[in-house]
């Protein structure tokens, strides 16, 4: 069977072995590939699956595809707990060590510039929802049906109006929150409201950020977001990590690509 | 407990374990953030972003998340909505117009409070 390097992250030397039962992608257990002073985390992959065919049918299958996201977590949180990783995006494969080695001096500038801006960080999540509203309860005995064209709109504008209002209330309260939290953070983003079908969430999604704290202060971070879930009223404060500060190693070709086609356009 | 619980009070390990995480936090990381490179096997760009929104779209479309007022991501850093801006365009117009007009109506008082 023909293989492919799958790479994880890149690191400094680590000062500490990885866990000896970890696996990466397909079960496999990953292994550091040294490199003039970086290491790339990398293990080998079938070709079937990640050749680009085969990549392109898989992704297509969710429970390949979670499980796949879930084994690459997995190696970046295990990493995670004794280092600084930049974690690559999924399914960055090479065909072997050699091209892997060719790509980190390649990106080493890169790579020595992140690793130093995010050494000792690690990126929260801090997630709002609404709660779903009851349905409204219906009073018993009489018949709750409008009685007329007139009546039916003006109930129909009632709720659209309550609907309005909790959405503005969630949305006050997910920007003071955020602006409370930057506060206590090196550098902020907000990520698009996630999809509840994949989440398993109940309610609307109104916030979606992630943090990057040093770890020496997340004890004071997570105190913070603990403190705040009790002003919530009915919405819902998750916190999620410590992340690999996922949303924060971007660096390179990608970005400066957005960089041209996210600005204001007209 | 077989289901990762959101954490709860206690005192984060910073080394420890991401906890609390769906797998939508986790496709949002390792399919939209980290690092891009292009590897030797060259599909992951544009087919991982097309992943990405169609993971989005399962349920709530765009649209959708635009008519609940949830768009504020689209304009980051002021966290306004596009709504809520439109919104007020709307009303401005309104009361740009109806001054407008009171002013048509009473041309005489208008001229008087004028200094």
């Amino acid at each position: 069977m023909t293989g492919l390097r799958y790479v994880y992250a890149v690191c400094r030397p680590l000062g500490a072995p990885l866990q000896a039962q970890l696996t990466g992608v397909g079960g496999a257990p990953p292994a550091l590939l040294s490199h003039r002073g970086l290491i790339a985390v990398v293990s080998t992959v079938p070709e079937a699956d990640f050749c680009e065919e085969g990549l392109k049918a898989h992704l297509e299958d969710l429970d390949w595809l979670a499980a796949t996201a879930r084994a690459h977590q997995g190696v970046i949180d295990a990493l995670t707990t004794v280092t600084t990783p930049l974690p690559l995006r999924l399914a960055t494969v090479f065909r072997d060590d050699s091209a892997v080695r060719t790509m980190m001096e390649a990106r080493e500038a890169d790579f020595l510039r992140a690793l130093e801006r995010l050494e000792g960080r690690v990126e929260w999540g801090v997630k709002v929802f609404t709660e779903p509203s009851p349905e409204p309860a219906e009073p018993a005995g009489k018949p709750d049906r409008p009685t007329s064209g007139r009546d039916y709109l003006r109930r129909r504008r009632a709720d659209t109006r309550a609907h309005e209002e909790g959405l503005q209330a969630a949305e006050a309260f997910a920007r003071s929150l955020h602006e409370r939290l930057r506060a206590q953070a090196e550098d902020s983003r907000l990520h698009p409201p996630q999809n509840a079908a994949l989440s398993g969430a109940r309610g609307s999604n109104v916030l979606n950020a992630a943090y990057l704290v040093r770890r020496d202060r997340s004890e004071e971070f997570v105190e913070l977001v603990d403190r705040t879930k009790d002003e919530a009223g009915g919405l819902r404060v998750e916190l999620t990590g410590p992340w690999a500060a996922y949303s924060f190693s971007g660096l390179g070709e990608e970005d400066a690509r957005y960089g041209v086609s996210a600005g204001e356009g007209r | 407990m077989t289901t990762p619980a959101p954490r709860s009070g206690g005192f984060p390990d910073p080394y420890g374990h991401s906890s609390g995480a769906n797998l939508a936090d986790i496709l949002e990381r390792v399919l939209d953030k980290g690092i891009v490179i292009a590897g030797d096997i060259r599909i992951n760009l544009l087919d991982i972003e097309l992943l990405t929104v169609k993971l989005r779209l399962i349920v709530a479309s765009v649209d959708k998340a635009k008519e609940m007022g949830i768009d504020w991501w689209e304009s980051d850093p002021a966290l306004s909505s596009r709504a809520r801006r439109d919104e007020l365009t709307r009303e401005n117009a309104e009361l740009r117009e109806r001054l407008a007009r009171l002013e048509e109506l009473e041309p005489g008082r208008v001229r008087k409070e004028a200094p």
